[in-house]
């Protein structure tokens, strides 16, 4: 689905990922775990066409996208909810969803529109509660499940979600999460950058570890919850109090 | 069987964009974690940050054993000691290698593809009969084994009646063992007149030293089984690294998480697919001890054809020998070099000595031949004794090997070549 080798990208002068390669394959759930800073914003800006790679490739559904302008590789059926929601607050909820559903009706699959809005109320009971109200009224959790929403309309091959829990309430945090992970059975390909390690590989088959820009772990998501470096540094466990606590390592 | 489908029979460019990922993140890791590896890689002038292709692993410098033994023994750890939870050493304790728990859990898995490929499923009594110990190889298969899900008997080695009735009453069906001992248990079936139709042997899956093909067909004829061949590297993993599938035609090379290489073993430049060189390996999933380049001092060549069982691995063929004078004694490795060393750490000076090794049966026997000392006259009988005695212990404890020491006239010995191999006679 997704294959990027040695890929650079930054800010000009300012180089911010280091030949980094990944992979996801159809129907995986991947994540990217990093702290902040280690460049995972970047790395989906960079693949969704926002940003031009300043060295390496992109193949997204066997098509070198490296050069494609962003509504090109949306179109190809790659989508980005991007951190920080960003819905459009003026407009309903409904309207919302329609532009999300843009693509779509430039592939000629207008009359599909209707269905997708269905499926989309169906996995997200709030928003239909809600289609008329303007986005910049919902709450916190709410306008996360429209961007979501929006991105689902494009009947995208590949979503990509930049910090789906950021500001959000640990139970809204558990929703999201959940939505991800129904995503995920029922045949959706996600490729999921998040700062909640924890709950980004409880979710996934596989996930990769960002550190200035760099990959330096490749595991699946089982493996990477028992990389005790991994613990230390991003699943907020200190191991060595633990040690003095119960006088034995978990 | 192949245990892991999805990544056994992976199509080779998924493969290969697997490969390059791990291989940049192992760089990295080992540039940040192991000190030895950022002064290699900064004496090289070569930045992990520029690896772009899987092709330029050759701009990385190699390892050898010997870098091993001067960070002895945890100086090319990448993870701290606590989060280590297995240790192994080779024989002479010259090497160390550790495991996480992850590392623990790959291997398993690589071992149960080896044994999967060999015929081995869950419903299978297998013995084992390497030695539990700091080698790699009993406890390596044991756990592979135990993730296949087979009832496992860990016999260890040794006491070879005791094995043969375990294998009769226990219904063993499939024994692990190096090949030298399984010839000896196939010979010893044969002497006590037992008919290996009795047993319920059905496969043999036999590495820790190189073997030919005749060795094959009398253990398979002897005990009525299919013998494999598994090739593994104490330093790189241990069993695990490739295996012969029932086809018998080569190594399917675990390259999921070992990336290989065949070098000359002169100019150490890369050999295309086919020809026979040095084997190099570079661990791309290890956390705990990884290695970067190694040379394994094997000589062996790679196989692309597509085999007929579906793994899309390529394959290695059986090593033919190694590229250094290293003896490989009952799956144990001995150095001339440090035979030497011992002696004249004993006697103050190296003393003329000749290392011979045999095959009088199916295993292999070393006896170091050594001339009396200067002033040692033959009258003195009884301090010779004690000498070679004294010998004998120290080598077979520094070796993790037992040695016969002989006396024998100067002249002998000082004529003769250094070792002498009468198995390859």
């Amino acid at each position: 689905m997704l294959r990027i080798r040695s890929l650079e990208a930054g800010y000009g002068k300012l180089k911010v990922l280091r030949r980094v390669s990944i992979h996801v394959s159809p129907g995986e759930i991947v994540t990217i775990i990093g702290a902040n800073g280690a460049g995972k914003t970047t790395l989906l800006q960079t693949i969704a066409g926002l940003l031009r790679a300043q060295a390496g490739e992109i193949l997204f559904d066997k098509q070198d996208v490296g050069r494609h302008a962003p509504e090109a590789i949306a179109f190809l059926g790659c989508a980005l909810v991007p951190e920080g929601r960003q819905v459009f607050a003026p407009m309903t909820v409904r309207e919302n969803l329609q532009i999300g559903a843009y693509v779509q009706i430039r592939r000629g699959h207008a009359r599909e529109v209707e269905s997708d809005l269905g499926r989309v109320f169906e996995l997200f009971p709030r928003l239909k509660e809600r289609v008329s109200q303007l986005a910049g009224t919902l709450s916190g959790g709410e306008q996360q499940m429209l961007a979501i929403g929006r991105a689902l309309m494009a009947r995208p091959k590949l979503i990509m979600m930049d910090e789906p829990s950021m500001g959000l309430a640990p139970l809204v945090v558990r929703d999201i999460f959940a939505i991800i992970r129904r995503l995920g059975s029922e045949g959706h390909t996600v490729l999921l950058v998040e700062q909640n390690a924890k709950a980004a590989l409880r979710i996934a088959n596989r996930g990769y570890v960002l550190e200035n820009g760099r990959i330096l772990l490749e595991q699946s998501a089982e493996d990477l919850l028992a990389n005790r470096d991994v613990q230390r540094a991003y699943l907020g466990r200190d191991l060595d109090s633990e040690t003095e606590l119960d006088g034995k390592r978990r | 069987m192949v245990w892991e489908p999805e990544k056994e029979c992976m199509q080779r460019d998924e493969l290969r964009q697997l490969q390059l990922e791990q291989l940049q993140a192992v760089l990295a890791r080992v540039y940040m974690h192991v000190p030895f590896y950022r002064k290699q890689f900064d004496a090289c002038k070569v930045d992990p940050d520029d690896f772009r292709s899987l092709d330029d692993v050759r701009q990385l410098p190699f390892t050898s054993k010997a870098d091993l033994q001067e960070n002895y023994p945890y100086g090319l750890f990448a993870v701290p000691l606590r989060e280590v939870v297995r240790i192994h050493a080779s024989a002479c304790m010259s090497t160390v290698v550790g495991y996480t728990r992850n590392d623990i859990k790959t291997w398993s898995n690589l071992v149960a593809r080896v044994l999967g490929a060999g015929g081995v499923g869950k419903d299978d009594v297998v013995q084992i009969a390497y030695g539990y110990d700091l080698s790699t190889g009993g406890f390596g298969i044991h756990y592979g084994a135990e993730r296949i899900g087979a009832s496992v008997i860990p016999t260890s080695t040794g006491n070879t009646a005791r094995q043969i009735k375990i294998m009769r009453d226990f219904k063993t069906t499939a024994l692990v063992c190096t090949p030298s001992y399984a010839l000896l248990i196939a010979e010893t079936i044969h002497k006590q007149g037992i008919n290996p139709g009795v047993l319920s042997l059905k496969y043999g899956l036999f590495g820790g030293e190189p073997w030919s093909e005749a060795v094959r067909q009398e253990i398979q004829d002897k005990l009525h089984i299919v013998a494999t061949d598994n090739y593994g590297v104490s330093e790189v993993m241990g069993p695990g690294v490739a295996s012969e599938c029932t086809e018998r035609n080569g190594l399917h090379i675990n390259e999921d998480h070992f990336l290989v290489e065949v070098v000359d073993p002169k100019t150490l430049n890369p050999l295309p697919v086919g020809e026979t060189g040095e084997l190099v390996i570079t661990t791309l999933t290890k956390e705990a001890f990884p290695v970067i380049r190694f040379r394994t001092r094997d000589l062996t060549s790679l196989l692309a054809e597509p085999c007929p069982c579906g793994r899309k691995t390529m394959r290695m063929a059986r090593v033919a020998g190694r590229s250094d004078d290293v003896l490989i004694i009952r799956g144990t490795k001995v150095s001339p070099s440090q035979i030497a060393t011992l002696l004249g750490e004993i006697e103050g000076q190296v003393p003329p000595h000749q290392v011979v090794v045999e095959r009088p049966g199916a295993l292999d026997e070393v006896t170091v031949l050594i001339a009396p000392g200067e002033s040692g006259a033959f009258d003195e009988l009884r301090k010779q004794h004690e000498r070679l005695a004294a010998i004998e212990r120290r080598l077979s404890s520094e070796l993790g090997l037992s040695i016969n020491v002989k006396l024998v006239e100067r002249k002998s010995v000082e004529s003769g070549p250094r070792v002498l191999d009468k198995r390859k006679a």
